[in-house]
C-alpha cells in the first residue's frame, strides 16, 4: 500500500496560491504614451515611471547616442521649441544660462625614449624660422621608421640652423618635439641665418660620424633642404660611402620599415619622381632620402622631449674658407614678382575710383598689386593681376582687398593667406567676415590717407620704423643692380 | 647694369674661360628628345654673360657627356644641336677613351648607365676653366640634381645653386643673384674656379635657331674611363603613377562636429573690425598690422 502522492501538487501550488500573472494594461500604457492625454500623469504613476524625470540622452542598443527632444529644448526667439545642439544646455547646464564649456588647452601626453637604439637624423629647413607643413611630413616619416620595431625604438634627431621663432610653451619652444623629435642639436651661429652652405655641410658631415644616424631624411625643397642633402650626399660618397648616394624626389618607402632599424636598409625600398617628374624610379634604400610634401602624416596626439645635445660644434665649421660670401638680400620690384608667390599684396575691386591712388599706395608699400575679376573685365587691371578660383591662387602672408566685397571665387584664391586686412564701406560683406583686420569706409580717402602717414614718417625719421627688413644702405648700394634683377625678373613673370 | 662692360672687362689676352654643361632633355608631354630646359637657361646665362663683356674676354664652350657615340640624325644629335642653335659654333662631346658599343638591341634589354661625372672630372681638371655654368637637375635619366655636387666635391671648387643673374666677374670672383623663394633675390660673392647651378627662375632660354644648328659641329673629345652605374643600372623605373591627394582627417566625435567640419567656409575666425572711425585713424590700424608682420620695407 503506498500512499498517493501527488507531484503536482508540490510543483505546482494551487492557482489561488500563484502569483499573479503579469497582466499589461494596454490602455494605461496608451494614456502614458500619450502625453496629450488627461490622464497621462496619473497613468505613468500607475505604471511607476512617473517619479523619474524623464530621460534626456541615452545610449541606444546600436551605440548611437538617442536624445528625447521633448526635454532637451529650449524654446527660441520665435516662441518655438527648438533641440540645442551646440552641447552648451547639457543636463548640468540646463536653466542655469552657463557658457559653454572652455575648451582646455590639451595637454598631449609626453613620450620620452631614454636610450633608443639607432638615430633617424631630420634637418627640417625652418623657413622663417618656423617649422613647415613639409618639415612635419618628414619627421612624421622619421617618427615612423623610428616607432616601426617597439623592441627596437628608434629616436629621432632634428637638426636646425640659425635664427628660430620661439613661440611655443617653454617646454617645446619651436614646437619640434610636438612634431616627433626626441632630440634636437641647434646651431644659432648668426652665420647660419645667410647662406652658409659649406659650414652647414661639416656640421652635418661631423654629425654623421659622431652620431652615425641611420637615416638622414630632408625635405626636397628649394629653401635648403635638397641642397643640404645633395651636398652631404656627394661629401660622403667621394668619401667612398656608396649608400650615401641621395634618393630624390622620394614619396614612399615599401618594405618593412623595422629593417631600417636593424640596418638592413636593401629591404627596404624607396619610390621618387625621376626624370623631369614623369617617371617613378624605385631603388634600394640610401642613407639620404630627400623626401617629397606629404610623403607621410605628421605626428598628432603625442608630444616627444626633444632634448637639446650637448655639442661640440664642429672646428671644420669654423675653419671653412670663405669662398661662397652671402652679400645680403637684394631689394626686388614687387610689381615683377609673379603673383602666385608674392609675399604682399594689395588688391583692388569694384569699390576703387581712384586708380592712381591704388597704384602710389601699392608703390609706397612696396605691394605687389592684384585685382579682382570685376575690376579686371573693366578694364582696370590686367589678366594676370587677378586674384581668384578663375585668377591665380595666391599664397601672400598679407592680403590687404581694398573695395573687394568677397565673392566667393575670389575668398577661394585667397584661402592660404595668412593675414587679410580689408576696407571696406559694406560692413556686412563676406571679405569682412573672412578679414583679420576690417575698416569699415571710404577706400580712397583711407589709401590716401595711408600715403600720407608713409610718406610723413619717411620724410621725418628717414630709416624710421617703416623700413623693415631690407637694410636702406643695401638697397641704396644695389640700386644700379636691381634694374638688372627688375628685367630678369620681368621676363621671369612673362 | 645691362652692359657694364667695365665690371666684367677681362685682359683680353686671358680670356675667361666658361663652361656650360648641357644634357639631353626630354619634352614632358611628347617624350620627345630636346634640349633640357635648366641647361638652357645655364647656357643663356652663359651667353649673357659674354655679351655683356667685352669681345673675347670671354670664351665660351659647350660640354655634353656621353658614354655612347652619337650618330648623326639620331634623336639625341637633333636635340643637342638644339644647344648649338642658340648661336654656338660648336658642342663638345665628352666622351671615355674606349666608347661604348652602340647595339640598340642589348641597349633595350639591360639600360647600361654610364657615370659621365668621371669624364667630365677628368676633362674639367685638363681643361681648368674658371667658370662652369649647368642645370640644376636633368631631365633623362635619374635626374637627381647630384652631378653638379660630385663635380664640386671632387674639384673642390664651390658651388651656389639657384642662380639666376651674373651681375660681374672678373678672373678672381663672381657676384652673382641667387633666387630665393616668393621671388626674392639674395646677392653671392664666390670665388672662382666656381661651379653655377641654374633652376627654372633663370632667365628663359632664347629661341634655336635652326641653320645655325644644322651649321653647328659636335666634335667628341676622350676624356676619362668607361664606368658603368652599377646602382642606376638596378633602379626600376615606370611611368609616374598620380599620386593620391592626402585627406582632410576630420577627427569629430559628434555629428555636429563632423558638419560643421564638412560644411565649413574659410573664415579668419573673428577678426577685427573698425566701423565709424576716420580714415586716419584706419589707416594707422592697418600700418600697424604691416609692421607687426614685418612686410613693410
Amino acid at each position: 500500500m503506498t500512499i498517493p502522492v501527488d507531484p503536482q501538487a508540490t510543483e505546482h501550488p494551487h492557482p489561488s496560491e500563484r502569483e499573479p500573472l503579469p497582466r499589461r494594461d494596454p490602455r494605461l500604457e496608451q494614456q502614458a504614451r500619450n502625453r496629450l492625454h488627461p490622464q497621462h500623469l496619473s497613468a505613468l504613476q500607475a505604471l511607476g515611471r512617473g517619479a523619474a524625470a524623464p530621460q534626456e540622452r541615452w545610449m541606444g542598443p546600436k551605440g548611437v547616442m538617442r536624445r528625447n527632444p521633448h526635454v532637451g529644448h529650449f524654446i527660441a526667439a520665435n516662441g518655438r521649441k527648438r533641440i540645442d545642439r551646440s552641447g552648451r544646455s547639457g543636463p548640468a547646464a540646463v536653466g542655469a544660462g552657463q557658457p559653454a564649456v572652455v575648451a582646455k588647452a590639451r595637454v598631449l601626453p609626453l613620450v620620452e625614449i631614454a636610450s633608443p637604439a639607432f638615430l633617424i637624423a631630420v634637418v627640417p629647413d625652418m623657413t622663417g624660422g618656423r617649422l613647415s607643413s613639409h618639415d612635419r611630413d618628414v619627421l612624421g616619416l622619421a617618427r615612423q621608421i623610428a616607432d616601426a620595431d617597439p623592441a627596437h625604438q628608434g629616436a629621432v634627431l632634428a637638426v636646425t640652423f640659425g635664427t628660430l621663432r620661439e613661440e611655443g610653451d617653454a617646454a617645446d619652444s619651436v614646437g619640434l618635439g610636438a612634431a616627433g623629435a626626441d632630440r634636437w642639436l641647434h646651431f644659432a651661429d648668426i652665420l647660419h641665418d645667410g647662406y652658409a652652405p659649406l659650414a652647414q655641410l661639416a656640421e652635418l658631415e661631423a654629425i654623421d660620424g659622431k652620431l652615425t644616424p641611420r637615416l638622414w631624411l630632408l625635405p626636397e625643397s628649394r629653401t635648403g633642404g635638397g641642397e643640404r642633402g645633395r651636398r652631404l650626399g656627394a661629401r660622403l660618397l667621394c668619401q667612398g660611402d656608396a649608400l650615401a648616394r641621395p634618393s630624390g624626389n622620394a614619396y614612399q618607402l615599401d618594405g618593412e620599415l623595422a629593417a631600417i632599424g636593424r640596418g638592413e636598409l636593401a629591404e627596404v625600398n624607396v619610390t621618387g619622381r625621376s626624370g623631369n617628374g614623369q617617371q617613378d624610379l624605385t631603388r634600394a634604400l640610401t642613407r639620404i632620402v630627400l623626401c617629397e610634401a606629404e610623403c607621410a602624416e605628421p605626428v598628432e596626439d603625442v608630444r616627444h622631449a626633444a632634448l637639446p645635445l650637448e655639442w661640440e660644434p664642429a672646428s671644420a665649421a669654423r675653419a671653412v674658407p670663405d669662398v661662397i660670401e652671402d652679400l645680403g638680400p637684394v631689394a626686388v620690384d614687387p610689381s615683377a614678382i609673379a603673383l602666385g608667390e608674392a609675399e604682399f599684396i594689395l588688391s583692388a575691386g569694384n569699390g576703387i575710383r581712384d586708380w592712381d591712388g591704388f597704384h602710389r599706395a601699392a608703390s609706397l608699400l612696396g605691394a605687389t598689386e592684384g585685382a579682382s575679376r570685376v575690376a579686371v573685365d573693366d578694364g582696370f587691371m590686367p589678366r594676370a593681376r587677378q586674384v581668384g578660383a578663375t585668377g591665380t591662387w595666391v599664397t601672400a602672408r598679407v592680403y590687404v582687398a581694398v573695395g573687394i566685397s568677397g565673392a566667393i571665387q575670389h575668398l577661394q584664391g585667397i584661402q592660404r593667406c595668412d593675414k587679410v586686412v580689408t576696407i571696406n564701406t559694406d560692413g556686412g560683406c563676406d571679405m569682412v567676415k573672412r578679414a583679420d583686420l576690417s575698416v569699415i569706409g571710404d577706400a580712397g580717402a583711407i589709401l590716401a590717407s595711408l600715403c600720407q602717414q608713409l610718406e610723413a614718417e619717411r620724410s621725418a625719421g628717414g630709416d624710421g620704423p617703416s623700413v623693415g627688413q631690407a637694410p636702406a644702405a643695401l638697397a641704396t648700394s644695389s640700386s644700379t643692380s636691381s634694374s638688372t634683377s627688375s628685367a630678369t625678373l620681368a621676363a621671369d613673370a612673362a | 647694369m645691362k652692359a657694364d662692360r667695365s665690371s666684367v672687362a677681362q685682359q683680353a689676352s686671358t680670356p675667361l674661360e666658361v663652361v656650360s654643361l648641357v644634357s639631353l632633355g626630354q619634352h614632358p608631354v611628347s617624350g620627345r628628345l630636346r634640349r633640357a630646359e635648366q641647361d638652357a637657361r645655364a647656357l643663356e646665362l652663359c651667353l649673357a654673360l659674354e655679351r655683356q663683356s667685352a669681345p673675347g674676354a670671354v670664351s665660351l664652350s659647350a660640354w655634353h657627356a656621353s658614354g655612347s657615340e652619337i650618330i648623326t640624325g639620331s634623336e639625341q644629335d637633333q636635340a643637342l644641336r638644339g644647344y648649338l642653335g642658340m648661336g654656338l659654333e660648336a658642342l663638345t662631346l665628352v666622351t671615355p677613351n674606349t666608347l661604348e658599343a652602340v647595339d640598340s638591341q642589348a641597349a633595350a634589354i639591360d639600360q647600361p648607365v654610364i657615370d659621365v661625372w668621371p669624364l667630365l672630372v677628368a676633362r674639367l681638371k685638363q681643361v681648368a676653366p674658371q667658370l662652369v655654368v649647368c642645370g640644376g637637375q636633368g631631365e633623362t635619366g635619374e635626374g637627381s640634381g647630384l652631378l653638379p655636387h660630385l663635380l664640386a666635391e671632387s674639384l673642390g671648387w664651390p658651388l651656389v645653386e639657384g642662380i639666376v643673374a651674373i651681375e660681374s666677374c672678373d678672373g678672381e670672383q663672381l657676384i652673382a643673384l641667387q633666387a630665393l623663394p616668393r621671388g626674392q633675390r639674395r646677392r653671392l660673392r664666390v670665388k672662382l674656379p666656381a661651379l653655377v647651378s641654374v633652376d627654372s627662375a633663370a632667365p628663359a632660354a632664347r629661341q634655336s635657331a635652326f641653320g645655325q644648328a644644322r651649321r653647328g659641329e659636335l666634335a667628341a673629345v676622350a676624356s676619362g674611363e668607361l664606368a658603368h652605374d652599377v646602382l642606376a643600372e638596378a633602379f626600376s623605373v615606370a611611368p609616374a603613377r598620380k599620386r593620391p591627394k592626402r585627406l582632410k582627417r576630420i577627427k569629430a566625435t559628434s555629428a555636429r562636429d563632423r558638419f560643421k567640419a564638412a560644411a565649413a567656409k574659410a573664415e579668419g575666425g573673428g577678426g577685427k573690425r573698425l566701423e565709424g572711425v576716420s580714415a586716419e585713424e584706419g589707416a594707422a590700424e592697418i600700418l600697424k598690422l604691416l609692421r607687426e608682420e614685418g612686410v613693410l620695407r
